[in-house]
């Protein structure tokens, strides 16, 4: 049987498609008791125009698993980092073409083209698609790629 | 001043700001500008959601974040008047936002650390946002006036003009002048700008006086919720 924790970390990030809310480390805690369920979740930027899909995506796939008493709450503290993306969701982001984040600590390293593979890429823009997405080129293969933001 | 007004004040500060920014959306000078811009202005409203919904809680009147945002009159806003001024030409927007994301960033990162669970958290997730605003507003500031003379003269004018306007930030956090200074004077240093002299230091925002500037502002953001009270999609 699958459990609620499951259900609720195999959610789809509404705006990166490939990976799961539990790959991108923003479900913080999963409480239930008999068919009630509180979910707690973080943004990754404060104005993520994805909360409001994500509350709704996690009542909607407990609820067709028969959870009847659901609340979905959001916290702030302590604030999101990409390094609480899992290994899991790194890979999935790099094979859909997106460079995943660099750690926050440590050396800051090139990003890496997702498409060859290539250190030799530019920033075009530091902020892209999304807020939590920058924009750059591969010198190598010339191809423009999004990377997720070291956050 | 209660809680409740100093945290008005600092939601109405990103709340503006975020409204200001979003009029370069569709209007920047390339694709990547227009995205860059609307992306700060998401994170302004972000937060500004975060503190007025807070400061409405604090108030204990049953006002939310749309109450203050869309039904206050001019009067009644408490930000700092630097963030109502017109965009003006992009060298006056990226200075406004290099003035304004450099105190945001000292700001939020001493109220991280706040004895208010609930405003450290807002702060804490705010801060690392504005780093990336801080950056964004240097890169440009070098970039125009280290670059032609036509450039260079305007950055320095847009600097100038704006300066004025910088004092109002410190009347509720005098303690982060100094390191504000230090690391807005390193950016014009980089750009061969020169630090404006200290003078003429309009006040009033944080007591309800603004310039005519966001009287228009807020006639246009509020005008649809002013006319539909309660529309939703």
């Amino acid at each position: 049987m699958v459990t609620a924790s499951e259900l609720v970390r195999a959610v789809p990030d509404p705006e990166l498609r490939v990976v799961t809310i539990g790959d991108l480390g923003i479900v913080r805690d999963i409480e239930v008791h008999g068919a009630q369920v509180v979910v707690t979740i973080t943004p990754t930027y404060s104005g993520c125009p994805a909360m409001d899909a994500i509350r709704s995506d996690i009542s909607a796939a407990l609820r067709d698993a028969g959870f009847a008493d659901i609340s979905v709450k959001t916290v702030l503290a302590p604030a999101w980092s990409t390094d609480w993306i899992t290994d899991a969701g790194r890979s999935k982001l790099a094979a859909a073409g997106i460079a995943p984040p660099g750690r926050t600590v440590g050396l800051a390293l090139t990003v890496r083209c997702p498409q060859c593979g290539s250190p030799d890429t530019e920033e075009l823009s530091r902020f892209g698609s999304t807020a939590c997405k920058s924009l750059w080129r591969c010198r190598s293969c010339s191809e423009p790629f999004d990377a997720v933001k070291t956050l | 001043m209660t809680d409740f007004e100093r945290v008005l004040g600092l939601g109405d500060d990103a709340l503006i700001a975020a409204q200001r920014l979003a009029e370069w959306c569709s209007r920047a000078p390339d694709m990547e500008e227009d995205i860059a811009l609307a992306n700060i202005a998401l994170d302004q409203l972000g937060a500004a959601r975060l503190l007025l919904t807070y400061a409405g809680e604090l108030e204990g009147h049953g006002r939310g974040e749309d109450e203050l945002a869309f039904l206050r009159d001019d009067r009644e806003f408490r930000n700092v008047q630097l963030v109502e001024l017109a965009n003006g030409d992009f060298a006056v927007t990226m200075t406004k936002l290099l003035f304004l994301s450099v105190y945001q960033r000292l700001l939020y990162a001493d109220l991280s650390a706040s004895t208010d669970e609930r405003l450290a958290g807002i702060a804490g997730k705010a801060r690392k946002e504005s780093a990336y605003h801080v950056d964004h507003a240097s890169l440009w500031v070098v970039r125009l006036g280290d670059g032609t003379d036509e450039s260079h003269r305007r950055m320095q004018t847009a600097l100038d003009a704006v300066w004025p306007y910088t004092h109002e930030l410190f009347e509720w956090y005098p303690d982060l002048r100094s390191s504000w200074l230090e690391s807005v004077q390193s950016v014009l240093m980089e750009a061969s700008l020169s630090l404006p002299a200290d003078g003429w230091a309009p006040t009033g925002g944080r007591s309800g006086a603004h310039t005519e500037a966001l009287s228009k502002l807020l006639a246009d953001m509020q005008v649809l919720h002013r006319a539909h009270p309660g529309a939703t999609w």
